[in-house]
Formats: structure tokens, sequence, C-alpha cells
């Protein structure tokens, strides 16, 4: 059944700061990432997946790779004649419109309060996961909630900015929040995902705006949080923070796990990505590969060891990559070496180069770049 | 009224393509799975896409269902527009007589009403079984050069495979002046590659004779194509160079498979400017396990290799298990290959698993007589036990194992 009274928003934009690298010509939502995703086919999946309908895509700035990757929703089965995909770019007047996710959300108060649905699930794009929102929406009517906060148990992982911690009671309310607090150990932590009722967020948007307070975290959410019903949903499956280059790495080399990929890559509950159209990977005569993930139209004729190949990339006769991140269209020609290298897309590596960068900073090779 | 076009094709679809037995038991030969992701089908779809041609009539028959789900609305070959596309045309009743589509002909004039809709100046006769990349608008380019009322595509075979044929003898400025079917002592070895061009005027004139003759077989090679030549009509042969394969026996839907593997074999399906559209499965990329060789091969998106691949095609989902080894072998979508099988020269179809150390096939070398090798085929959702041996050339389904299954149960 599709169709379940939640609107979905993505904001694509946030927390590029933490990946300057890979954000400096495109949005958070489409970095590559897993071989042929971009970043925003997570929320947006995982939405469609929970019988979400309509979603709207919060866009800031460089949304031309963005808007591309999403066209008309079609592979996400969001081109739709009711609801489906809505772009939103930025609206205004003022010069310094949506620097933050207030002013974002305000400048769509027009799509807010001309969208039907009750509840609205707000997410970043930064996060890798695999979640069935229809859960979370359940909790949320149950609990007679006003806003439901995801969250997850653990440490937080390190270069998270302003990481929310929440304190919470044994049914699960949320009882106080703090913003990065001093703390390493256990805590219950947010992963960038809420739901909110709808009337409630045009409410509390209006009122920050009214007041002229900008932060959304502390503004919107921290200020209110005793005046409202406020649950923590705990999430324990399989997530992933693209808070620096370090996590991006880490990030794709996860999916070599089994247990990595059946959790993000479940046949119930698939992730959907543009379509390409390439042949299957070829692999030549004398090829080796291990341990490595590799998608559609690759040519390999040398060595790949413990790396993703994103669509289309080709490495050369006599040529070892190990270690590497390699995305789209890339091509790494004869008797190169290459370890520990994200190169961006359509990189060349000429015959006879030598790359070696370390587990915890790996080389970055930027888009178009010959080597 | 819907817009002119040019040039409207017709693919004709409906053959149940018996040779290729258990692989065609469900579906029809257009529809089968072919290069890893491919349908036969995609290759003639994606040759009129990117030739221009936008309006596609689909005839189907045999099995149809498949094949219909998987052309759907046209989408991923882009034939979704809004006043042409692909058109799936079934047999139909009407209000007088009904009929099955009695030959290719016939299927042609049975959709008389379709193809007048768009008032075409040409119309380009096509069929679901062969593998190849042509721009059919070069071809309409030549047909209208020469002013042609027939234009039929030839392709250079071996003299010695000419006997397989439809073969045409041309004068020198590339008329035809014969059509020799399937001649015991051929005359030149340029074969019809079963890809027409017509005139829609006259083509529309000869289908209505052609009808009207209780005697004809109604079909294009058989009788159109000589009544046209009897009768004076201008007709050319069109010389294509590059890969062509017929795909319409095992032993060459094999082949043609091994021919992707094959770096000097000319027919590249990573082609920028020429692309192959299919539908895609929604799949991660395949992953190759830590102790998994691979070389030789072509591997498609959710595969998961743990063995040994060589000269092997994976089409998606595909499992192959530690020490499983696979060789000179198509295995299609979401078949689990078990730990220390061997595949070698088979085709596997969908859905099916090869229990432990199963033997499936065999290599030429390693059989005495050579008369008894051959390909080993299973048909679709069959779970071939641990440990049995399935010999070269054998042919297994899902119903066989059952009945096999239901008899050793009685003893």
């Amino acid at each position: 059944m599709r169709g379940n009274n939640v609107l979905g928003l993505i904001f694509s934009n946030v927390h590029e700061e933490k990946v300057r690298e890979l954000t400096d010509t495109r949005t958070m939502g489409s970095v590559p990432f897993g071989g042929r995703y971009r970043l925003i086919d997570f929320p947006l999946s995982n939405m469609v997946n929970s019988g979400i309908n309509k979603v709207g895509v919060i866009t800031k700035k460089n949304y031309q790779s963005l808007m591309d990757h999403l066209g008309s929703g079609k592979a996400w089965d969001l081109s739709r004649k009711r609801e489906g995909l809505y772009i939103l770019p930025p609206f205004g007047s003022e010069s310094n419109i949506n620097n933050s996710r207030i002013e974002s959300l305000a400048s769509i108060g027009l799509f807010l309060k001309n969208s039907k649905e009750d509840l609205v699930l707000i997410t970043d794009s930064d996060i890798v996961c695999n979640i069935d929102y229809a859960d979370v929406i359940s909790f949320h009517v149950k609990n007679d909630a006003d806003i439901t906060l995801v969250y997850r148990s653990g440490k937080v992982a390190y270069g998270v900015s302003n990481p929310s911690v929440y304190m919470l009671d044994p049914d699960a309310r949320v009882r106080d929040m703090l913003i990065a607090p001093m703390s390493d150990g256990e805590c219950s932590y947010g992963i960038g995902m809420m739901l909110i009722k709808r009337a409630l967020l045009i409410k509390l948007v209006t009122d920050c705006v009214s007041r002229n307070l900008y932060n959304f975290k502390r503004d919107l959410l921290q200020r209110n949080i005793k005046s409202y019903r406020v649950f923590g949903y705990e999430f324990s499956g399989f997530t992933k923070a693209i808070c620096s280059m370090g996590a991006y790495f880490e990030a794709n080399m996860a999916l070599m796990l089994p247990s990595v990929r059946s959790q993000l890559f479940r046949q119930d509950r698939p992730v959907y990505t543009k379509v390409r159209d390439d042949m299957p990977a070829r692999y030549g005569l004398g090829a080796q590969a291990c341990n490595s993930l590799v998608a559609d139209g690759c040519v390999i004729e040398g060595e790949v060891r413990g790396s993703v190949l994103f669509r289309g990339v080709h490495v050369g006769k006599g040529s070892v990559v190990e270690n590497c991140v390699i995305m789209q269209d890339s091509e790494i020609r004869q008797n190169c070496r290459l370890n520990y290298v994200v190169t961006d897309k359509n990189v060349v590596i000429k015959d006879d180069r030598s790359l070696v960068g370390f587990q915890s900073y790996p080389v970055f090779i930027s888009k178009g770049s010959t080597v | 009224m819907l817009p002119k076009q040019e040039v409207v094709a017709m693919l004709l679809a409906g053959g149940q393509g018996s040779r290729l037995g258990v692989l065609t038991k469900k579906l029809a030969k257009p529809a089968v799975p072919y290069g890893g992701k491919y349908r036969i089908i995609d290759f003639p779809l994606s040759n009129c896409v990117n030739s221009g041609i936008e309006t596609v009539g689909v005839l189907t028959q045999y099995q149809p269902l498949v094949l219909n789900e998987y052309i759907g609305n046209g989408q991923p070959w882009d034939l979704d527009s809004m006043n042409a596309g692909v058109r799936v045309l079934p047999p139909y009743q009407r209000s007088r007589k009904s009929d099955w589509y009695k030959g290719t002909a016939n299927a042609i004039y049975q959709n008389i009403q379709f193809i007048e809709r768009y008032s075409p100046d040409y119309v380009i006769v096509l069929s679901g079984d062969h593998i190849y990349k042509m721009d059919y608008s070069k071809m309409v380019a030549y047909h209208k050069e020469k002013g042609a009322d027939c234009t039929i595509a030839a392709i250079e075979v071996p003299m010695e495979e000419a006997p397989r044929f439809g073969i045409l003898n041309t004068r020198s400025d590339g008329s035809v002046y014969e059509f020799d079917e399937k001649p015991k002592a051929p005359k030149s070895n340029s074969a019809s590659m079963g890809i027409y061009v017509f005139t829609w005027s006259k083509l529309r004139k000869y289908l209505e004779a052609d009808e009207a003759d209780p005697k004809s077989s109604n079909d294009f090679g058989k009788d159109i194509l000589p009544a046209m030549l009897k009768a004076g009509e201008r007709m050319f042969a069109y010389r294509f160079e590059g890969y062509w394969k017929d795909v319409g026996t095992i032993d060459s839907l094999w082949e043609s498979n091994m021919d992707l593997l094959d770096p000097n074999v000319p027919l590249d399906l990573n082609e920028d400017s020429w692309k192959i559209y299919s539908r895609n499965p929604v799949m991660p990329p395949h992953y190759i396990s830590k102790n998994a060789k691979v070389q030789n091969s072509l591997v498609a998106e959710g595969c998961n290799v743990y063995g040994e691949i060589d000269f092997a095609v994976l089409f998606s989902g595909v499992y192959i298990a530690p020490g499983a080894v696979v060789r000179d072998s198509i295995i299609m979508p979401n078949t689990r290959i078990e730990e220390n099988a061997v595949v070698q020269y088979a085709i596997v179809s969908e859905n099916n698993t090869i229990g432990r150390g199963a033997v499936v096939g065999a290599r030429p070398e390693d059989i005495a007589d050579k008369d008894k090798w051959g390909v080993t085929v299973i048909g679709d959702g069959c779970a071939i036990p641990a440990g049995v041996k399935i010999p070269p050339k054998a042919m297994i389904d899902a119903d066989m194992l059952k009945k096999e299954a239901a008899v050793n149960a009685r003893k």
C-alpha cells in the first residue's frame, strides 16, 4: 500500500564542510557511494520503501549534479501524477537566504502549508543506512507523539558535527537534549532523522523566524523539548555517518562485509538509483580480483584488491589497485600502483604512476584530473 | 489522428524457439536472457531507438507473459513517448473471423490497422532472435537512394554455412535477381539477415494479395519476397558488416555469450553512442571475495563470487560458493552454485540451485566420444541435488526432476 499520510523532506546540502573534497562541485546528497549510488539514494529509497509517496528535496547550492541524478524521480518510482518528487531550490528575495535549516524550511512554507499529509519526516543525506520508516511512524502514532527523534546508542563517531545527545525516560520520552556535550562514553545520539506533525513544524518555524532565531537544533528543538511530547526511536541497524574523508572511506570499505551488505541492500527494501545501462563488468585474461565490490560497466584487466569500483571504471593490464575507492568512469591505465587512494569521477591515471596513501588518510584525486 | 511516422518497425516476436528446448518452455525466444543482463529483444529494440525509429509494434503469440511484462510501457528503451513508442500486438478476435498469426506475413497483415494509424512511408520488419548492433536509418537511406520497393539486409557468411540461410543472389548494382531459401548448392554467400525494409504502399498490396491466396503459407521468405521478385519489383540487398549472430540454438546461444568474453570479437556493448538498453535489476555492485578467482568473465550486479570462474557469464544475483568452479558457462539470474560444485560447458537457467559437489556438464577434452559431447542445459527453478552428475548435452527441467523424485519415492 502506498501513501501513508507522511511527507518526506530531505536536506541535500547539510554538513558539506565535513567532506569538502567531495562536495566542492556537488551536494552532500549527490556524493557517489558504494559503487553505484549517491548518498541521497539511501534516504530516498528508505522513504519510498516505507510507503512515503511525496518527497521534497531541499537544496541550497551546487545542486546541478543532484538534479541530474534525480531527474523526474522515475528510478525511485516518484515520477507520479499523484504526488511524487519535488525538488525545492532556494526561494526568497534576500541575499542570505537558506543559510540555515530554519530559513530553508521557512522558504518552503507554502509547500508545507499546501501539503495534505499530517506528518513530516525530515532527514539529512549524510547517513548511510536502510531503515524502515513505517516502524518509526507507527511508534510515533502509538505514543501520540508530537515529535519523534531517531537515535542510536553507543559512542558518537569521531567527526560528527554538533551531535545531539538525548536523555530518555524508560518510556522513550525525551526529557532533555544536549548539543555537543563533553562526553566520550555511551549515549543516545541523534542521526539526523525526525518525524514531526506538519502543523507543529510550521508553527515552530514561524515562531523561530519571528524571534530571529535560526539554529534548528538549539532554537527549534532544544528550546521546545519540554513543551511537547518528544519521543526517541532507537535504530540499531548498520549506520554510517559520512562526517570526514576517513569516515567516507571506511563506510565504502565496510561494504565488503557480508553482514553490512545484507543489512544495507535488502531484497525487501532495495536501494534504488539512477539507471545507466552499462554492460556487466568484464574481467579480462589474467585479471585478478579479491575482496572487492565492482559495478556494471567496469573493465578489469589488472589486479583489484579490497577496493570499491564504481560504474564504468577501467583497470589496465599490470596495474594493481588496492584499498581504493575509484569513482565512475575513471581510467587506470597500465602498470600503475594505487594503494589507499580515493579518486573522484572521470580521473585518468596514466601508465606507470604510483600513488600511496594511508588507511586513515587516503590520497584524494579530484574530479576529472589526470595524473 | 496520430502524427505521421516516416518509418514504423514491426518486430516478429511470436516464435517459440523450440530448438532452445527448456529455455523457451515458459517464455518466447526474444525473452531469452543474454549477456549477463539483457534479453534478446533488447537488441532490436535498442537498435530501433538508436536509429531514431520511435514506433515499434511487437507481434507476440507464443508464451507472451514474460515478454509482455518485460516490454511494459517501453520506458527502459525510451519507447514510452506520447504519440509513438512500443506496442505489444497479440492476435485478437474480430467480428467475423479471427485467427492466430498463421505466418510472419499474416502477423503483419492482421495489424495493417496499427501501421496505417501512423501513415508511414516505410515499414521495417525485424525478428527477435539475433544479436547485433545495426543502424536501421542507414538501411532506410539506402532503400530511398535505390528507389527500392524492398531492401533486405545481407551479411557474408562462410560458404559452407550458406545452405542454412536464405541466400540473396544479386547483380552488380545490388539488386536481387534471385532469393534462394536454404539452397543445397548456394551461388553466393550473401545471407539474408531477416531484416526487411518495405515501401509501405507496396507491402500492403502484397500482404492483401497473399492473404487472398488460400494456398499461401503467409510467410515473408516463402511467399511475399518470391511474389515481389516475380512481379519485377525493385528489390535490393543492403550489405551489413559487423557482428551478427542467430541465437536460435543452444550451441549458438552459448557461443554468442562466449563471444562477449573475446576481445577480438567486434561486439562492444559498452559503446556510449550505441547503448543496448534493458530493464536493470535493482541490486548492489557484485562482490568478489578474498579467495575467489575471476578472469575472462562477465559479472552482473548483485552477484557474490566466492569460488572460481573462468569464461563465465553471470547474470544478476548469482551466488558462487567457496570451492565451486564455473567454466565456459552461462549462469542466469538468482542461481546458486553450492560448495565444490563444478559447472562446465553449461547454460544454467534462472532460480536454480546446483547442490554441493554436483557436476554439471563436461569439457570436450574429457569425453572420448565427441558425438556425446554438447552444452548441458538446466531449465528454470531446478534444484540439482548434492553430488549428482549431469552428463554433457543433457537437458533438465524442473518437471522432469519432480517426476523422477516421485518415482524414487515410490521405490
